[in-house]
């Protein structure tokens, strides 16, 4: 099962030397790994593609989230979220199939961003399956060269808003059960 | 760890007046360092070796109130704070230099970080200008132990250096305790501070520690109990979590209060009092048939900080078929990792124990304490008098006669390691110091001297084997340095006996480099300036366990003992629980 697996984490030295680690440590595989900055100079974000069932896909975020630096991580399966990946992709083509490129290529709302004797630079940004789409259908016409950023991926508003009201519900909630509460004695007998 | 507000707390609370004297500025970062380790985190005792890269610090060691104690050997310098901090509960603290001194103690933090023990490793290192270029002593020493230490720091600049420090005894003694290294460039040690530094931790790793402070939510205690009374044959099964959280009074009284019978891990060994009708000794590998059995057929496995490691639990897929699992632990990461958990309670196990003792419920359970009683009568611990030699569990019976199983042990690993656990009787928690997670060989002795540091008036027992003694002998040294009263017996029976059970269970006896010449260990003790005895005959055993335990200063006793005894019970690899070969026991 794909997972797009994002953490926050502090930006400092030695943060993706230890992801990496622990995933290969552990015998987790990785699709893709991106990391970028925030709008807090202090924090990066990282988006993690993997593969696994569901016991392998926990233990990734209870590993990750034990690490000193990981703030915050969050696992996208079944939520309403947004992903995306870049692509650039040389196509080898000669003047006479150039046209037919680029109507492939703008179909997929793609750009073309460099154009030489027989050949094309491609840009296409995307989910991972639009992106491969494209690949496929430019293989024919031969592929020089291809390089691609690997997904980053947030969630929706409308998710984001549903998860802060459980999050501020589930706190409260919590409270009032926590352990330390004082009205304990109004908790029903087992 | 303890609930009480450590150094790095109110280092962090405390603003630093503006009208006081500055604490920082004006110090070089090798002062900085030595006053915060012994004013702000209170440590007494330091283990290390000295060298290029760590010279500014030694500097200021030369006139510490600390005790250091220089070993000779940096692996020996990493079990001896991990000793220390087994027996005391605070953090170890090791000083050593750069390259091969930080490279020596990758094993002993390795042993840690498996074990969930608080230590925090200084290492020197080249010149921040230096680091990438191959320089002399030089090496990736935050790489190399990234894997293996709960976190890490390379310190590029002092004014970082008080921050660190606060985080790195924060972290390691936080949560679920692990080893902090912290790589430190000579320059950082000389540079003087301009300005008054910040050394309060940041909020990231703040959040940790207070996370950690709390037991596991209401409901999820409640449903345990729940749980837990409706069982008909409960189970607790107990780990070192329940030492590290200081839970084992409370754990007594969950116990007694619902009427459950309760197992340790070796970790685990004195969180629960041995002499207790309810206690069924270790589990699995080599753990009692009572308590394998018990898991085996219980409707309700509590399990209290213990990882379900797979010493423990055999066969995973027929590890306690008909019981629903309670997990308490602080790391979320062990629950669910290797067991499916029905009732997850996350939290530090004495405050989860403390919520739950309220809802659990007495229940007789008349016929499942029979059941385990009958066991109890069937599958003892036993050995037979059969040998010219003495057998190695007479020995350490009669050490827990004399001590009267007040001891602190110690030990290495392999067979002398689960003779001691089965036969000595675990009382109380700290009592028990042994590499379980990562079986580190050679611990014993250096553990030994660690644990009599931190325990001064407690009789200090290393129940070693001839193969591990010999890994780290050279610690004898230090031992009559500094006149560390500990008492060494070394159960010889001039083999890797643990390897050698292996070979005669599986590899038809065919003894691949198991066979060892020793020296002749007491006088290998004379010479270093330590007490030598020698016991050849099992009849002498009493009388030498005497002799030691009489003796004021450090003494080695080489017991000569029985080479083809086995332990057992033994859970063979891949094996379920209570498929045990039972050998001499059956």
């Amino acid at each position: 099962m794909r997972h797009v697996i994002s953490a926050l984490v502090m930006n400092e030295p030695g943060v993706l030397a230890s992801v990496a680690g622990l995933f290969s440590a552990r015998g987790f595989n990785i699709d893709s790994l991106v990391v970028g900055r925030t709008e807090n100079p202090e924090l990066s974000r990282m988006t993690v593609v993997c593969n696994g069932d569901e016991n392998t896909l926990e233990q990734i975020r209870k590993q990750l989230a034990k690490l000193v630096p990981v703030a915050k991580v969050r696992d996208f399966k079944g939520a309403a979220y947004v992903e995306r990946d870049l692509c650039l992709v040389t196509v080898s083509v000669g003047p006479e199939q150039r046209s037919e490129v680029i109507e492939i290529v703008t179909l997929f709302r793609g750009r073309v961003v460099d154009v030489a004797k027989s050949s094309l630079m491609v840009e296409i940004a995307g989910t991972e399956e639009k992106i491969e789409a494209l690949v496929e259908l430019l293989k024919p016409y031969g592929i020089k060269e291809l390089a691609r950023t690997g997904v980053i991926a947030m969630a929706r508003g409308t998710q984001q808003a549903k998860e802060e009201a459980a999050e501020k519900q589930a706190a409260g909630g919590k409270r009032k059960r926590s352990l330390n509460a004082p009205a304990q004695a109004a908790l029903p007998p087992s | 760890m303890s609930a009480s507000p450590t150094a790095a707390d109110t280092a962090a609370t405390k603003p630093a007046a503006a009208s006081a004297k500055p604490k920082y500025k004006g110090k070089s970062g090798a002062q900085i360092l030595h006053e915060m380790l012994v004013t702000d985190h209170k440590v007494d005792t330091i283990f290390g070796y000295p060298g290029g890269a760590i010279l500014p610090m030694f500097d200021q060691l030369y006139k510490t109130p600390a005790k250091f104690i220089l070993n000779r050997h940096e692996q020996a310098s990493g079990h001896c704070a991990d000793g220390y901090a087994r027996v005391t509960g605070k953090p170890g603290v090791v000083i050593v230099t750069s390259g091969p001194g930080a490279t020596n103690t990758v094993t002993p933090i390795a042993t840690a970080q498996m074990d969930s023990i608080p230590l925090v490793v200084f290492s020197g290192q080249v010149a921040t200008k230096a680091i990438g270029n191959d320089a002399f002593q030089e090496a990736d020493v935050t790489g190399i132990t990234r894997p293996c230490t709960k976190w890490n720091y390379l310190i590029k600049d002092v004014r970082e250096l008080p921050r660190i420090v606060n985080e790195a005894f924060l972290i390691a003694t936080s949560g679920r305790p692990g080893p902090v290294l912290i790589d430190l460039p000579k320059d950082v040690q000389v540079a003087v501070a301009q300005e008054e530094l910040d050394d309060a931790p940041r909020e990231h790793v703040l959040r940790r520690k207070k996370t950690a402070m709390s037991g596991g939510s209401q409901k999820q205690v409640m449903d345990a109990a729940e749980l837990i009374n409706k069982s008909e044959k409960p189970v607790l099964y107990v780990g070192g979590g329940a030492i590290i959280a200081g839970a084992s009074d409370v754990l007594r009284k969950v116990a007694e209060k619902g009427n459950i019978p309760c197992t340790t891990t070796l970790l685990g060994l004195g969180a629960f009092d041995e002499h207790s009708d309810l206690s069924m000794y270790m589990l699995g590998m080599h753990g009692s048939a009572f308590a394998n059995y018990a898991v085996q057929e219980c409707d309700c496995l509590i399990a209290v900080g213990a990882r379900f490691d797979d010493r423990v639990t055999g066969n995973l897929a027929t590890f306690a078929p008909h019981a629903k699992i309670i997990h308490i632990d602080i790391d979320p990461s062990s629950i669910s990792k290797n067991v499916d958990v029905d009732v997850p309670v996350v939290g530090d196990a004495r405050l989860s124990l403390e919520a739950m003792l309220e809802y659990v419920e007495h229940r007789d359970r008349k016929d499942w304490h029979a059941q385990i009683a009958a066991w109890k009568k069937r599958y003892p611990f036993k050995y037979f008098d059969d040998s010219k030699h003495s057998k190695p569990q007479y020995v350490i019976e009669e050490i827990n006669k004399q001590t009267n199983g007040e001891a602190v042990i110690t030990t290495g690993v392999g067979q002398h390691q689960m003779w001691a656990a089965q036969f000595y009787r675990w009382r109380r928690p700290r009592q028990m110091i042994t590499s379980g997670g990562l079986g580190t060989m050679g611990f014993g002795l250096p553990s030994v001297m660690g644990a009599q540091l931190g325990a001064p008036g407690k009789v200090c027992i290393d129940i070693d084997g001839d193969a591990s003694f010999l890994m780290t002998c050279y610690e004898l040294a230090t031992i009559a340095e500094y006149d560390i009263p500990v008492k060494i017996c070394i159960l010889n029976n001039d083999f890797q006996g643990m390897v050698k059970q292996w070979q005669d269970l599986f590899y038809q006896r065919r003894y691949s480099n198991t066979p060892m010449k020793n020296p002749n260990f007491s006088k290998m003790a004379d010479a270093y300036g330590i007490r030598g005895i020698r016991c050849e005959n099992k009849c002498d055993v009493e009388k030498t366990v005497k002799e030691m335990l009489a003796h004021k200063g450090p003494v080695l006793v080489d017991f000569f003992v029985e080479p083809n005894e086995h332990v057992y019970p033994m859970v063979p690899a891949g094996k379920g629980l209570h498929e045990m070969e039972m050998g001499t026991l059956a």
